[in-house]
Order: C-alpha cells, then sequence, then structure tokens
C-alpha cells in the first residue's frame, strides 16, 4: 500500500516534470486523462453544470500547460498544484471573486524560519502518507472533509445540509485535520483509534 | 524586527480559507495575516496538500466528453488565458508597513490611507470588497473603545501598534477573532497608534456600528 501510494505520487509529479521541461504532449494527454475526470467530480460537486465544469476544465489543463514550468515537486505535489489552479478557477466561475493571497516576494512579508525543525520527511513520503490517513478517516470526518473542499459552502450550510450542530461539523473537521496533520509529520495514524 | 505572531485564525477560517470557500473580505484578513505568520503559511500549505489528495483520490471521478481532449489540446499554444481582473500590486517603499495583498486594496502604504474621524480618537478607512464590511482603523495611542458586542464575526489584524482586550495583547500579526458571544473594550497600547483590518460580516452591523459609536466612549 504505501510503496503504491509512493509510486503514484512519483508518477504524477514526473509527468508534470516533463510537460514543464520537454514541453512534453505524451505526458500531458496522460495527466488529463487523470484529472480531468476527477476536475469534474470537483466542480460538479461544487454545483456547476456540466457544461461549465467541461469549460472550466479546459480552462485549468490549458493552465497547467502554460504554467507547468512553475511547478516545484519540493513545495507541492503534482495534485496539490493542480488542485490550487482548480481552486481558483473555480472562484472566478462561480463568485467572479478575487482570492487575495500573499505575496512570496514581498519585502513586508515575516520569512519562514529556517531552522529545518519543520519537516524532515520529503515531500513525495508525506504526500504518500497524506493519502493514506484519508483513506484511514472515520467516516463521518472524511464524508465532511470532503463537503468543506468540494462544494461551495460555508461550514454552516454544510451543518444545516448533514443536520449536525455547527459545533460538531467543526469538532469533526478539526479532529480530521488534526490527524492528517500529524501523517504528514511522519506520524502515522492508520490504525490508531481516535 | 519582525514580530511573530501569538494569535492566529482558527483551523476553520483558514480551512475556508485553503479550500477557496471563504468570500474575499474575510479572505483579505487572513491573506494579510499569512504574510505575517510562517506558522500559518505551512498551516494552509498542509491544506492545500489535503485538496490535492482528495483531488488524486480514485473514488471521485465522473467521466467527460469524448471531445475534451481534443478541445484542450487545440488550446494549448494559444493566447495565455485571461484571468478574472485582480488589483494592480503597488510597488513597495522602503520598508512597507503594509504587506501585500493589503498594499494593492489600498493603493500604497499606510502614509496613502485617506482616514476620516468617526469618533474622538478614532479614524477609519472603508475598503471595497466582496462578503462583508473591510476597513482601516486607526486609534489614538492609550484611547479605549466603546464597550460592545457582536452582530456577527469579527476579525481584526495589527498592523501597527498594538491593543489589549479580556482575551489578551495583540501586536503587528496577531488576529483577533470575536463573535456573537464576546464582549469587549478594546484599548490601544500607549506607545503609539494601532494600526489594524478589520472584518465585520453582517451588512445590517453598519447601522448597529454606528449607533454603538453613539455611545458615550470611555478613554483609557
Ligand atoms: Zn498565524
Ligand atoms: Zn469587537
Amino acid at each position: 500500500m504505501q510503496a503504491d501510494d509512493r509510486a503514484e505520487v512519483d508518477r504524477l509529479n514526473d509527468l508534470l516534470l516533463r510537460v514543464a521541461r520537454q514541453r512534453d504532449r505524451q505526458a500531458f494527454v496522460t495527466l488529463f486523462h487523470h484529472f480531468a475526470p476527477r476536475l469534474k467530480s470537483f466542480l460538479l460537486r461544487a454545483g456547476m453544470e456540466a457544461g461549465a465544469a467541461e469549460e472550466t476544465i479546459q480552462d485549468v489543463m490549458v493552465t497547467v500547460w502554460q504554467r507547468a514550468e512553475t511547478f516545484d515537486p519540493r513545495l507541492a505535489a503534482a495534485g496539490t498544484w493542480i488542485f490550487a489552479i482548480a481552486r481558483n478557477r473555480r472562484i472566478d466561475r462561480l463568485r467572479r471573486d478575487r482570492r487575495p493571497t500573499f505575496d512570496p516576494n514581498d519585502p513586508a512579508l515575516v520569512p519562514d524560519e529556517a531552522d529545518g525543525s519543520m519537516d524532515t520527511m520529503l515531500a513525495e513520503e508525506q504526500t504518500a502518507a497524506l493519502h493514506r490517513a484519508i483513506r484511514s478517516l472515520p467516516p463521518e470526518q472524511a464524508d465532511l472533509l470532503k463537503m468543506a473542499y468540494f462544494e461551495d459552502k460555508a461550514h454552516s450550510a454544510i451543518a444545516e445540509e448533514r443536520r449536525l450542530p455547527l459545533g460538531t461539523v467543526k469538532s469533526r473537521l478539526r479532529l480530521a485535520l488534526a490527524r492528517l496533520r500529524k501523517a504528514m509529520a511522519g506520524d502515522d495514524p492508520a490504525g490508531e483509534t481516535l | 524586527m519582525n514580530h511573530i505572531p501569538h494569535h492566529h485564525p482558527g483551523p476553520d477560517l483558514l480551512l475556508a480559507y485553503a479550500a477557496g470557500t471563504l468570500a474575499e473580505a474575510p479572505s483579505l484578513v487572513v491573506a494579510t495575516h499569512l504574510a505575517l505568520c510562517p506558522r500559518c503559511r505551512a498551516e494552509v500549505a498542509g491544506m492545500e496538500a489535503i485538496g490535492g489528495a482528495l483531488l488524486s483520490d480514485s473514488s471521485a471521478a465522473t467521466p467527460v466528453s469524448t471531445g475534451l481532449l481534443a478541445d484542450v489540446l487545440a488550446r494549448l499554444d494559444g493566447p495565455p488565458l485571461a484571468e478574472a481582473p485582480r488589483r494592480r500590486q503597488v510597488p513597495p517603499g522602503h520598508n512597507p508597513v503594509l504587506p501585500e495583498p493589503l498594499r494593492s486594496y489600498i493603493g500604497g502604504d499606510v502614509d496613502t490611507i485617506r482616514w476620516r474621524r468617526t469618533i474622538p480618537g478614532l479614524h477609519e478607512c472603508e475598503l471595497s470588497c466582496s462578503g462583508g464590511a473591510v476597513r482601516m482603523m486607526r486609534i489614538r495611542s492609550g484611547m479605549g473603545m466603546p464597550q460592545h458586542t457582536h452582530h456577527g464575526d469579527e476579525f481584526t489584524l495589527v498592523l501597527q501598534g498594538g491593543f489589549t482586550d479580556g482575551s489578551g495583547h495583540y501586536l503587528r500579526g496577531d488576529f483577533a477573532s470575536t463573535d456573537t458571544s464576546v464582549d469587549h473594550r478594546p484599548i490601544a497600547d500607549d506607545d503609539g497608534d494601532c494600526i489594524c483590518l478589520a472584518f465585520t460580516d453582517a451588512p445590517l452591523r453598519l447601522t448597529g456600528r454606528f449607533m454603538r459609536w453613539l455611545n458615550p466612549f470611555i478613554r483609557a
């Protein structure tokens, strides 16, 4: 299981790097076959019509091709990098909102503390551990986590839809996040009972 | 010297920002905090990784139209995609007080803010943003704000100086969240004016806030 997750993370990163470095169309087509159906699920759950979802997938995949050289697998896995593009496109499309972001090169930015104590795990291993930990989440936590990411809804709307008190939704999300965070820090929670 | 913040947005708020479900107005306060807080930047990066893992998950796939790949391939070498309109970044002066993205929303650093006096000791400047009211506040050194409660969420980020209320002491980069359960009376530190970015939801609060400012305010 562990090796499979790691191999899949490496495979997707390599495809995106081939697009970035060699403008490799075959690698791009393979990425498309992997991500387009997943992006479609992601966008449909956010409430888009099928036609709008496919137009957005086009925009996301064209952006992947055009911006591939900014992908750095040490910072984020291919899936994370593509998720961020899809999330921003979804905001553009559904809300016509801007998404304010900090500028990493801003002189007023307080830089990361470079004490090296942060992460000793390789980014690829972290991502593989994260995939495992997501599969081992209790179903009621996984359900709310997917809603929080995939549906364009506030936590209060999620609470209403699931007929749960808002406090329960928030505490389950916090538990899920804490568990996944531990997994990314190299503390594998699979098999642990929470 | 950089102050490392001690007061942070809660995990729900960071999650909503990372997932892209938070409206522009509260996102501006969160993103400006991120510029000043390495801890929360790492937290949001982890949350984006969770989004990426959920997206890559094989169980959530819907077939796409047969022509979609051809449509995408035909566009690959076309012109770069138009983005939703973004604010033009303002080139930073020397040692900017305001970080991005806030500087672009204001159109410059603190010296370009067009302050308006609200009550003695308090100047404000509204920013235009969707999804709630965002404003800059400048509280005169040592002044106390009127005791007040909230009709909704209120997020306050300190950019210069500091203030104290019943929940703690807030300095540059610190993020204070209050809701309807909080009744407080912030008092600016007495070593200089306190400049904050504040978000409040519920448009109805505008009159409510104005009424509240009519309450007798108390000098600290
Ligand atoms: Zn923080
Ligand atoms: Zn308040």
